[in-house]
């Protein structure tokens, strides 16, 4: 949980509109429940848009801080 | 203002605000409202998140200073769902588009919410559904008020509705400032019917729907004369019941000017009255009310809204605060009747599929002997105070009665070596209550002191009905013939055995079933105080011989509609103003 947290807690500093999702779905990146909803385990591609005054800023920091993140789980074994 | 029917159980008139209590899985029914109502919904929606923010933000602190770091985590978590503005951008534009109550639009939006991470195959998402669920608990708390946990801290006066009472919810009412109840469930012997006629207020029952047309806050009026529930009432309404309410109060002042005149039929027939009380206090009622006694002290009240047994010291307690106000009057003290509706400790336990015919009452005290035996100590050690006698309810045969007063004969033994008094020659009774025994009470006699019949259960076995449901509680009545002629059986095989009789079910305390049992035989009935007087009123009004008469007449009626109507109707004429 606590990852999710800080990602929306992150996307609430900047004032410009953020989304984030997958193909299917795109959602308001400020919102944990849409965050949570997402349900992106890890290796999961997710797309992040913004549009406002800071919203390049706010993408690469958004975007760094997804690829940081394992979400407190074991990254996906390669067993294909 | 919307009127509904339902069944009256306690007497009297109240109009106040409404609570409403609900069960954890309530369903919030969905209530259209008019679009110019719409902002106000809004506004009530972003104040019940307000209030939760704080409430939150106040948890969090505490668990803070605490230390609790993965509590503080999930507050945290919750504090960020309530400040999620798409999730409140999505609640408010429920209700302005489809003109629904806030509470309406925060539970389905939460609750899609939640369904949506059900879904999710990842457990560790999956299982965040219960935040979800939670935090829409919290809301709807703020929305539909505080108090709904906690009855025992209420500080302003208000109608309690329900969809179902259950007797670990009234064990904590605060009575000063519950003015009356009203639940979508039950029947005339329901828990929040007994509860609400030992309180002395209004209830109506079996409301169906009262839970979903009623909001907390509502002003509501509950009569429970006619049975009547009346939702936001007019001010015409409102006017003619508070003149209505006043008169009522008349008649009980009226009634109380018989206090201390005896239950004498007209043709010089002594009855004695006594009361039915679940906490001491109210002896002072039965008393006030011109009680001679208590005719069933129900003390499984002394087990509820606790975690743990209460002591052999905390039943000494309460059974000595009883005597000391009673005196020399007689105290019937009933042995704990747990199990089946009325269980706290019940955690302990698997649920029973049929717990009415499994592990209660009597059955469920034989097989706890040291929970038993402390009860047993503390009546026995109190009979010195008073006039205690002790009764066994629910014996279904012989060998229980036999076993129950075994085990109070091994206490008498203990309390002998350790030199502590008690009244050798205390009664021994049993509550009547299930058909075997009725049909074996010639047998019960001989080792019984006395019989109380229960005619709540009696008529539930007898007639196979579940009292608490309302689909089949219209089934229910004690005017049964089958249920009369149990009755009558164990009244004639009490006198055979000149043993001590009283009725104690519900029964004994509605005036229409006064002259039929008085015609069969009863001389003592034990009722809740605030029935005393009416009750009383019905007997003065008599006399032994029309009773006779009646009775005779009801024994060879077949139907029980017939019995009822005829029974009604007779006690109409003898009393118009009780009905």
């Amino acid at each position: 949980m606590r990852p999710a947290m800080q990602f929306v807690d992150l996307a609430n500093r900047y004032s410009c509109d953020i989304t984030i999702g997958t193909e299917k779905e795109h959602g308001d990146a400020k919102s944990i429940m849409h965050v949570i909803g997402l349900a992106a385990t890890a290796g999961t591609r997710l797309d992040i848009r913004a549009t406002g005054p800071d919203a390049e800023e706010a993408v690469e920091v958004l975007r760094a801080f997804m690829e940081r993140q394992t979400f407190d789980e074991e990254p996906p074994k390669d067993e294909d | 203002m919307e009127i509904k029917k339902g069944i009256a159980v306690s007497p009297g008139v109240s109009i106040g605000r409404c609570l409403i209590l609900d069960s954890e899985d309530y369903r919030i029914p969905r209530r259209q409202i008019a679009p110019s109502q719409r902002m106000l919904e809004v506004q009530r929606a972003r104040n019940a998140f307000a209030d939760a923010v704080r409430e939150l933000s106040g948890l969090e602190q505490a668990q803070e200073q605490l230390g609790g770091g993965r509590i503080k985590d999930i507050f945290a978590v919750h504090l960020r769902f309530l400040r999620d503005r798409s999730l409140r951008r999505q609640i408010t534009d429920l209700i302005h588009e489809e003109s629904v109550t806030a509470e309406y639009a925060v539970a389905s939006v939460l609750r899609r919410f939640a369904a949506r991470f059900t879904e999710v195959k990842d457990s560790y998402i999956s299982e965040r559904a219960a935040d979800v669920y939670d935090i829409e608990r919290r809301l709807l708390r703020h929305l539909l008020g505080d108090k709904r946990e906690d009855l025992g801290r209420l500080r302003e006066e208000v109608i309690v509705v329900a969809r179902e009472l259950s007797p670990t919810q009234t064990a904590g009412f605060n009575k000063a400032f519950v003015k009356g109840i009203a639940s979508d469930a039950g029947g005339r012997t329901s828990h929040a019917a007994i509860v609400a006629r030992s309180l002395g207020i209004p209830a109506v029952v079996a409301l169906e729907d009262l839970t979903e047309i009623a909001s907390g806050g509502d002003s509501v009026i509950i009569d429970g004369n006619r049975g009547l529930v009346i939702v936001n009432p007019d001010a015409e309404t409102v006017a003619q019941y508070e003149a209505y309410s006043r008169e009522f109060v008349a008649l009980e002042h009226k009634l109380d000017t018989i206090r201390e005149k005896p239950a004498e039929t007209r043709d010089g027939v002594r009855i004695t009255l006594l009361g039915n009380i679940e906490f001491p206090d109210e002896a002072e009622g039965v008393i006030e009310k011109g009680g001679e006694g208590i005719g069933l002290y129900r003390t499984e009240f002394l087990y509820l809204n606790r975690p743990t047994e209460p002591s052999e010291e905390e039943h000494y307690r309460a059974y000595a605060q009883t005597l000391h106000i009673c005196q020399d009057r007689p105290v019937v003290i009933r042995t704990v009747d747990l199990g089946a509706d009325k269980y706290t400790q019940s955690k302990r336990f698997a649920p029973e599929p049929n717990p009415f015919l499994g592990l209660r009452s009597i059955r469920f005290c034989l097989q706890n002997l040291a929970m038993f035996k402390a009860q047993l100590r503390a009546i026995l050690r109190a009979s010195v105070l008073g006039r205690v006698k002790v009764m066994f309810p629910l014996i279904t045969n012989i060998q229980e009665l036999m076993q129950a007063k075994m085990i109070l004969h091994d206490v008498m033994e203990d309390l002998d070596e350790e030199g502590i008094a008690y009244d050798r020659r205390i009664d021994v009774g049993i509550m009547v209550e299930t058909p075997s025994a009725a049909l074996t009470a010639s047998t019960l006699a001989r080792d019984s002191d006395f019989f109380s019949i229960g005619t709540n259960d009696l008529t539930q076995y007898t007639l196979a009905v579940d009292r608490g449901n309302e689909q089949v509680s219209t089934l229910y009545s004690p005017a049964d013939p089958a249920v009369l002629r149990l009755v009558r059986t164990v009244i004639q095989d009490a006198y055979k055995a000149q043993i001590d009789l009283s009725v104690c079910g519900e029964m004994a305390s509605e005036p229409e079933y006064v002259m039929v049992l008085l015609g069969l035989g009863v001389r003592t009935l034990s009722l809740s105080a605030p029935l005393i007087p009416e009750v009383k009123q019905m007997i003065r009004c008599v006399t032994l011989e029309d009773c006779h008469v009646l009775t005779r007449k009801v024994l060879g009626m077949n139907s029980e509609r017939q019995i009822s109507n005829y029974l009604r109707n007779a006690a109409r004429k003898v009393l118009p103003e009780a009905f």
